[in-house]
């Protein structure tokens, strides 16, 4: 073999590895997640641990019902308040900013990408829970679902607006000539050609959006009021449950994992299982979606 | 030509990008109810100036104009825009179906406009795709979409969108330049029957698909600074027998361009 042919086969080699390797790894810890959370599986049961609404380690009941309610609201909410703002945002850099301002704007929402969640929660902490607090409500302590779901709306903003955002620009410019041609206005033009035709991409940033909410841990603890409980709200109208204080899936795990021993250990594992396997359906919601969008589904 | 109307009319139009001229003062009456075709060679801004008479254009940046274009004797650039273009329909080089049912995409317009009943919306459909030679075609399948349509099928598609918004004026930019010879000959077709409703204006670069379909030839070029102007104008058969200008017969017996 020549010495080129050589090169080229170990280059093809380790690159192989590389891509075995982080295939390896996410088997691994999967294996490792699902060994270590077997025993709560097998002596809780799955369905009691789905199900459960109770989570009380001393008393050995591991009910995740409550912290599974906690995340979908908390996620719910999150996308509900940012889902507007940031797709406002991917259609302003996309349709009508002007160079200048979409050259400030783009790189902000970079920033916000950035910025380490902890932060967010800081933020959240000295903000937003005593605002939320000022709310006259039963049981309100400004720690709780609304000032979750309000830090959480502003992290997964940067994701879902600049994914739109490329997805707006994907759709071609004949179709907003076309529209424009037969007399639409810019915004008519937006709203019923360019946004349809950007649906399945939009769809797909929401979905990444909702992977960023679910696996948020730290700034989730630090304004969820991280209570075990199932969100209520509290005897006042049914929107007064986001002045509920809740706890997570992964607010779960950080809280008690220092102190856990036993089935108690085994039972936070089984919540990570649940998040594992809730992160693998947003994930393949999202692909096949965006393969939907990349194979010329235009429609 | 003095039996017709000039419904489109243009006076010293120039047209600019930035500082550079385009288009140099083009003064021209296109008459009603007939097809006017703009022919010329690559770069000579023909597109660029059928695109002056519903002002889309204005969607480059740093375009400017001077002159007047009057639709009816009306000064478009006072006009408002979208008023405008429901009168000057267009059809583009390359068919641009929207990612829609072939319904959505005919009553797209009428429904812009305020058109919200099914009944009246469907009996525009139906009017605006018999007039473009396709109700036959798609009139059991009106919900598919029109991207699964052969490529000649969207661009009549595309032309009954137009006509769906009942327009005085049809601007094609050569409609057929992405079309098999055998979808380019019904484009032709459909063209003489609907000129004796609306006013077509058509840019080809194809000489002969001008000498057989319209009944008006303009010939522009680009002068000495590359603006594009209007070299003559008049009917189809005197240009292409008897051009009175030598450069527009160099241009037709294809010494150039």
């Amino acid at each position: 073999m020549t010495r080129k042919g050589a090169v080229e086969s170990a280059m093809r080699t380790v690159l192989l590895c590389a891509g075995l390797a982080s295939l390896l790894i996410v088997a691994m810890t999967g294996i490792f997640i699902l060994r270590e959370a077997m025993p709560a599986f097998r002596e809780v049961g799955v369905w009691r641990l789905l199900s459960g609404s109770e989570w009380r380690p001393g008393q050995e009941l591991y009910g995740l019902l409550p912290m599974i309610a906690g995340s979908g609201l908390v996620t719910l909410g999150a996308v509900c308040l940012g889902l507007p703002i940031a797709l406002g945002c991917g259609i302003f850099l996309a349709e009508t900013a002007p160079g200048w301002i979409r050259g400030v704007v783009k790189p902000s929402i970079e920033l916000l990408a950035g910025i380490p969640s902890v932060v967010y929660g800081l933020f959240g902490l000295v903000v937003l829970v005593p605002a939320v607090r000022g709310f006259d409500y039963p049981g309100n302590a400004g720690f709780g679902l609304l000032s979750a779901s309000i830090v959480l709306a502003v992290m997964i903003l940067p994701t879902i607006a600049s994914v739109s955002e490329v997805a707006i620009r994907s759709v071609p410019d004949e179709y907003r000539k076309g529209a424009l041609a037969l007399g639409s206005t810019r915004w008519e033009m937006i709203r019923t050609v360019v946004l349809p035709a950007a649906r399945s991409g939009i769809l797909s940033a929401v979905v990444l959006g909702l992977g960023r909410a679910v696996g948020e841990t730290i700034a989730m603890i630090m304004v969820i009021g991280n209570s075990v409980m199932m969100p209520s709200a509290m005897g006042g109208p049914l929107p007064g449950i986001f002045l509920s204080r809740a706890r997570t899936l992964t607010g779960n795990i950080a809280v008690e994992m220092s102190y856990a021993t036993g089935l108690h250990s085994s039972a936070l594992f089984a919540t990570g299982v649940v998040l594992f396997v809730l992160i693998m359906l947003v994930n393949s919601a999202a692909r096949a979606l965006m393969a939907r969008n990349a194979g010329g589904g235009r429609g | 030509m003095a039996d017709t109307v000039p419904r489109l009319r243009t006076a010293g139009y120039n047209l600019y990008y930035g500082s550079f001229r385009a288009l140099r003062d083009i003064t021209i009456d296109i008459p009603e109810n007939s097809i006017t075709a703009i022919i010329g060679p690559s770069g000579c801004g023909k597109s660029t100036f059928l695109r002056s008479f519903n002002r889309m254009n204005e969607l480059i940046p740093g375009v400017t104009v001077t002159g007047k274009v009057l639709l009816d004797g009306e000064d478009i650039f006072r006009a408002d825009v979208v008023a405008l273009r429901r009168k000057v329909g267009m059809v583009f080089q390359r068919p641009n179906p929207f990612p829609k049912s072939i319904f959505d995409n005919v009553s797209y317009g009428p429904r812009i406009h305020g058109t919200r009943d099914r009944g009246v919306l469907a009996s525009i459909v139906e009017r605006s795709l018999r007039d473009a030679a396709l109700w036959d075609e798609v009139k059991d399948d009106q919900q598919k979409s029109a991207l699964a349509l052969s490529g000649g099928q969207q661009q009549r598609l595309c032309i009954a969108r137009a006509l769906a918004v009942e327009p005085e004026v049809i601007l094609m930019d050569e409609p057929a330049s992405a079309l098999d010879p055998v979808a380019t000959m019904r484009i032709e077709e459909l063209m003489q029957s609907l000129k004796q409703r609306y006013t077509i204006v058509i840019v080809t670069h194809n000489m002969q698909q001008a000498a057989r379909v319209s009944d008006f030839t303009a010939f522009m070029m680009t002068d000495g600074f590359r603006a594009g102007n209007l070299v003559e104008f008049g009917a189809t058969k005197q240009i292409f027998t008897t051009p009175a200008d030598s450069r527009t017969e160099d241009y037709i017996s294809g010494r150039f361009g």
